[in-house]
């Protein structure tokens, strides 16, 4: 790859207590690429991308070996987690607004990181929200609670509040898997609009949303990375035979 | 012999009702009886002046307010305290050996037998720091005697914050400080206060801790500073019913009255200031 990667990772394993779930990873992940991560469960997937805004930390029985670097800075090393984290975004499976109102859940890391101007987080609210089309819908009732949307709002709602806090990398965890194709549809067409602006990786349990979204895609199998390739080249003429099993839907 | 699931269900549901029934019934014939044989004696003079001849008569002013000194005092010490410590013991400690036995240690404590607290507030507050019998020593003990109950309902009001909202929080780069002031303690706010108030309206009604630490027997004037001594309620309706001879029924289910409407009040207080946290926060 001739230009610098955005991410570079090497020879990363991870444990939790005992239990290998990552094996002697090594990925590089180019600026503004969308990566696409399949496998069945407990492949490792969500580990892997929880290790990039160090969301494993979490759990007291995590322990890593290996190198994450972002813009070439290894993002074990010293520095700080929030700002890692303000810098690497990430979207959970389940919509998580939190019990504020839909305008409080936009600004709560924008306030987190200090800015008070009630103009600028305006602003911010208005910019997210419209990036992440939920701005039309919800316009009318930012002050209703972030709860009372519909599911696909919530998510919408989400990638809003990640977006809020202008992140260079966005980490999406199986975001649609509890949304209606509709919902699905409206968020991946988000994610096409994305690619201007962000390198973002999307761990999906829908091999035919992974096929849709990315240019590139990996795939995971008990903490293995069998191959990685053009999203293309993957799903119709995959160098392994276990990525063609599981993408014929042979298993998993 | 066959078994009838309608037949059980009544059976449950009888066996259910009834046990309420009886939890329900024996409170309400308490409060009934109090107020049957105490409303008499509550005047204006018996609330608000001193007492007289021996406390056979007058009122009990200095007991209520030397018992609301008391609860102001075991608030002050005991809630920031007890919060603090519950946000440190679920949010920040780490979960070892050391934690466990911390938090096994503060549940027992809650078991604690109060007149313990009464023996070690006199060692340590009383004898050792020489604070004497006063208001100090006898709100540091029921701090301690109401400690372990705030630490313990607070710490489950900050469990039961769904672990989703921390890691939201973290996710958008807040800090850990940040990520508990803004996302799980609004939260558990309504929990904590709950907790605070069983506290503080158990320390309000105790008697062996504050014999030896604070409580006056017979004292008609008011306290100048906290190493002053008090007359207490619950003290007090302690002395008139077995200590002193003839005092009036009236007078003594007079003073339970007041110490119930007094607790009773708090809570009222607390329920009502839950209710409207309840009502800004849902999930």
């Amino acid at each position: 790859m001739v230009e610098k990667a955005k991410i570079n990772i090497a020879d990363l394993n991870v444990w939790f207590d005992l239990t290998h779930a990552l094996k002697n990873i090594h990925v590089e992940i180019p600026n503004k690429e969308i990566l696409s991560i399949i496998g069945p469960s407990n492949s490792g997937k969500s580990s892997f991308l929880r290790c990039l805004n160090r969301m494993n930390e979490l759990s007291p029985k995590f322990r890593k070996h290996g190198i994450i670097a972002i813009d070439g800075v290894d993002i074990y090393g010293a520095i700080d987690v929030g700002r890692l984290r303000k810098k690497v975004g990430m979207v959970f499976a389940l919509p998580m607004p939190l019990p504020i109102s839909i305008f409080e859940n936009v600004v709560y890391g924008a306030r987190c990181h200090g800015i008070k101007d009630k103009l600028k987080l305006e602003e911010i609210v208005e910019r997210s929200l419209k990036a992440a089309y939920l701005w039309d819908e919800v316009k009318d009732r930012l002050n209703s609670p972030g709860m009372k949307l519909s599911g696909g709002q919530q998510q919408r709602l989400c990638i809003a509040r990640t977006l809020a806090v202008d992140p260079d990398i966005i980490l999406y965890d199986e975001p649609c898997s509890g949304l209606d194709p509709i919902s699905t549809a409206k968020i991946e067409e988000a994610m096409y609009k994305f690619k201007e602006f962000y390198t973002q990786i999307l761990v999906t349990n829908n091999t035919k949303q992974a096929a849709r979204v990315g240019d590139r895609t990996a795939f995971f199998l008990m903490g293995e990375l069998i191959e990685i390739d053009r999203t293309e080249k993957i799903f119709t003429s995959p160098r392994d035979k276990r990525t063609n099993d599981y993408i014929s839907g042979r298993f998993g | 012999m066959k078994r009838n699931p309608y037949r059980t269900q009544k059976i449950a549901f009888a066996i259910l009702f009834t046990s309420t029934v009886l939890i329900v019934l024996p409170v309400g014939f308490i409060i009934f009886f109090i107020i049957q044989n105490g409303w008499k004696a509550i005047s204006w003079e018996f609330l608000t002046a001193m007492p007289k001849m021996g406390m056979r008569a007058g009122g009990i002013f200095p007991a209520i307010l030397g018992t609301l000194y008391l609860v102001f005092g075991t608030m002050i010490f005991s809630i920031p305290l007890g919060i603090l410590s519950a946000i440190y013991l679920t949010e920040y400690a780490k979960d070892n050996g050391l934690t466990r036995l911390v938090k096994l240690a503060i549940i027992n404590l809650a078991g604690v037998p109060s007149v313990v607290y009464g023996l070690f507030g006199l060692g340590v507050f009383v004898l050792f720091l020489k604070f004497g019998a006063s208001i100090l020593a006898g709100s540091l003990t029921l701090s301690i005697m109401v400690l372990p109950i705030i630490i313990t309902t607070s710490k489950e009001a900050l469990d039961s914050v769904p672990q989703s909202f921390r890691e939201v929080s973290l996710s958008l780069g807040a800090t850990k400080w940040q990520t508990i002031r803004y996302s799980v303690l609004p939260h558990a706010l309504p929990g904590i206060l709950t907790g605070v108030i069983l506290g503080i309206s158990r320390a309000a009604g105790e008697t062996a801790p504050i014999l030896f630490t604070v409580a006056a027997f017979y004292l008609p004037k008011l306290p100048n500073s906290i190493f002053d001594q008090v007359m207490a309620l619950p003290y007090h309706l302690y002395v008139i019913s077995t200590q002193v001879p003839n005092v009036k029924i009236e007078t003594r289910y007079g003073t339970a009255l007041v110490l119930l409407m007094l607790v009773l009040t708090m809570n009222l207080v607390a329920i009502i200031v839950r209710s409207r946290f309840r009502k800004m926060k849902k999930w």
